[in-house]
């Protein structure tokens, strides 16, 4: 790697982050109040009544899942509203006149994202410590499948930002597509007490290998084999890598 | 003066061939323009609105994409070399572009960092920019919060950030106050005489008088004339004048002068370059008249420039 692509690269993240924490009252606060309502009314109140689940506790249950789920729709958001709002306010230019290789764009942007999925994720798991005990089972898995996952939700976030015209387009996406797969993905039950056929409609939502793949490094259980899980993660980390690389090149949502 | 090693090589600042744009909806923007700027100069690029000027600017800074043709800056092809012609080129566009939450300082860092340019040495030229651009005081405010001239400026610092061999200036004064535009004039010169080729586009043709020496007027999306600026206000054929005279004209002074009355004591007349300017005052001064003050009506080039492009439109009718 070329030491001005380093440069840029670290000017764009530095960027990034700076972001993030400059509206951290939008960036952070807001998942973090929202994932206590969700400890206090799924995790204290409901989750009393519904006693064990895979063998644990139910908030120790779907603490995984909400960490998750926040990183998920952090990483997504981050890299959507940031690219997006570069595009409409034209200071995308900037980038775009540079002489910063795509994929620093690209990479750039999807580190930000990271940063904020993780710094979110982060925040959930120490709000969460004051409702449960978390244990860990396997750090490597933990650490790995929360930044793999983040990886896929950037990618796909900067696709939908540059093909994105409106805010309207940003929005979409979101709320039709990501939180009904989070929702369905596992986050808050096991697959093994759905029906045999909605088990296998299940098994087509890619949130649910990275939820479960993740729950093990906690809980050492899941729903879905772990191979798999980093099977399907990794080839959407590919294939979206490539896909946001050929739009870049072509400029595509980005030049006229 | 010394010029930069890279002026010595014989090579335009930017060669354009046969640049062709049409974009998606049909329009098209450029017919196979053919363009060459010399390296060092400052160049007046003309035309009126929706002429191609920004399509062609966008072309070159990789903005927007040409359907066919070749550009050149500085020797490197910009569809084989892209990245190289890119660290070539610092742009200042129309609209301002910047992130409107971002304080100045941060843009320009930020923007010298993208052109790999490390953050100690960025924090210097920027500081360096804001001073001659007299945004030092600001450099900590939030963007939005600044006037009109100093985002304008603003734009012309962070264009600086990678020290660019051409500089395009796309409208760099459109709506600052005659101070200011003519303070970025100077910073304008200032870099030009350091070496850097510039490219200016504006609508204040007297500025183009002041600044550049060679200029091409683009309409309908080609090249109608590529000169000096000095040639060109020689096929100006006519100029006109504002006489303020010491007293109300009469009809007869009017009618020898084949003049009219812009207001009371003041008539306007037009000269042919062939005739000298003193035929006309001696007519008026022996008819009994004093010319109290005397000035152009209109700048010069922007006569010559609505007279060429209306030719245009007429032939194209």
């Amino acid at each position: 790697m070329k030491g001005n692509n380093l440069v840029a690269l670290y000017t764009l993240c530095r960027k990034e982050i700076v972001r993030i924490l400059r509206i951290w009252s939008q960036t952070i606060l807001p998942p973090a109040i929202t994932m206590t309502l969700y400890f206090v009314i799924f995790g204290n109140l409901i989750g009393s009544r519904i006693g064990q689940m895979g063998g644990f506790d139910y908030m120790a249950f779907i603490v995984p899942g909400l960490v998750m789920m926040s990183v998920i729709t952090n990483s997504y958001g981050n890299i959507v509203s940031s690219f997006f709002g570069a595009k409409f306010s034209k200071h995308i230019e900037e980038m775009m006149v540079s002489p910063m290789p795509n994929w620093v764009i690209l990479f750039g942007h999807v580190l930000g994202a990271l940063a904020r999925g993780l710094m979110v994720g982060g925040i959930v798991t120490i709000i969460s410590l004051f409702f449960t005990q978390i244990q860990v089972h396997n750090y490597w898995i933990v650490i790995s499948t929360v930044v793999l996952t983040s990886v896929v939700f950037a990618l796909g976030g900067f696709i939908n930002a540059c093909l994105a015209n409106k805010f309207d387009d940003i929005a979409i996406i979101p709320a039709f597509i990501l939180t009904p797969l989070t929702y369905l993905g596992g986050v808050f039950y096991s697959i093994s007490l759905l029906p045999d056929f909605w088990q296998t409609v299940s098994k087509f939502n890619p949130v649910l290998y990275m939820v479960n793949a993740f729950r093990y490094g906690f809980l050492g259980v899941s729903d879905v084999s772990l191979t798999v899980a980093y099977s399907i993660i990794l080839t959407f980390v590919v294939v979206l890598t490539a896909i946001c690389l050929y739009m870049l090149n072509k400029g595509i949502g980005l030049r006229s | 003066m010394n010029l930069p090693k890279y002026l010595n090589i014989m090579t335009a600042a930017l060669k354009v061939s046969n640049l062709k744009k049409t974009y998606k909806n049909g329009t098209v923007a450029l017919k196979g323009l053919n363009l060459e700027v010399e390296a060092g100069e400052i160049f007046a690029l003309l035309g009126p609105n929706g002429a191609g000027k920004s399509t062609l600017i966008g072309i070159i800074s990789s903005l927007v994409t040409a359907s066919s043709g070749d550009v050149e800056v500085f020797g490197d092809n910009l569809t084989k070399q892209r990245n190289k012609v890119k660290s070539h080129i610092g742009l200042v566009p129309q609209e301002f572009n910047f992130n409107m939450f971002e304080k100045p300082m941060d843009i320009l860092v930020n923007q010298a960092g993208y052109y790999g340019v490390p953050r100690k040495t960025a924090i210097q030229r920027a500081e360096k920019y804001l001073k001659q651009l007299q945004l030092w005081d600001k450099r900590k405010s939030m963007s939005r919060m600044l006037s009109g001239g100093m985002k304008r400026r603003l734009m012309i610092a962070r264009a600086m950030m990678n020290e660019p061999k051409l500089l395009i200036l796309d409208e760099p004064t459109a709506g600052v106050d005659i101070e200011i535009r003519r303070s970025m004039w100077e910073f304008v010169e200032e870099i030009a005489n350091a070496g850097t080729t510039i490219i200016l586009t504006t609508h204040y043709l007297e500025e183009a008088e002041q600044l550049c020496k060679n200029v091409a007027i683009i309409n309908h999306g080609e090249i109608i004339k590529n000169t000096t600026i000095k040639q060109l206000l020689t096929t100006l054929d006519i100029e006109t004048f504002i006489l303020d005279l010491d007293k109300k004209p009469e009809a007869d002074l009017l009618k020898a002068l084949n003049a009219e009355v812009t207001d009371e004591n003041s008539i306007q007349i037009d000269v042919p370059k062939s005739k000298a300017l003193n035929e006309s005052i001696k007519t008026i001064d022996e008819m009994g008249y004093k010319v109290l003050s005397m000035r152009n009506k209109v700048n010069r080039l922007e006569e010559l420039f609505y007279k060429m492009t209306q030719e245009q439109k007429n032939e194209g009718e």
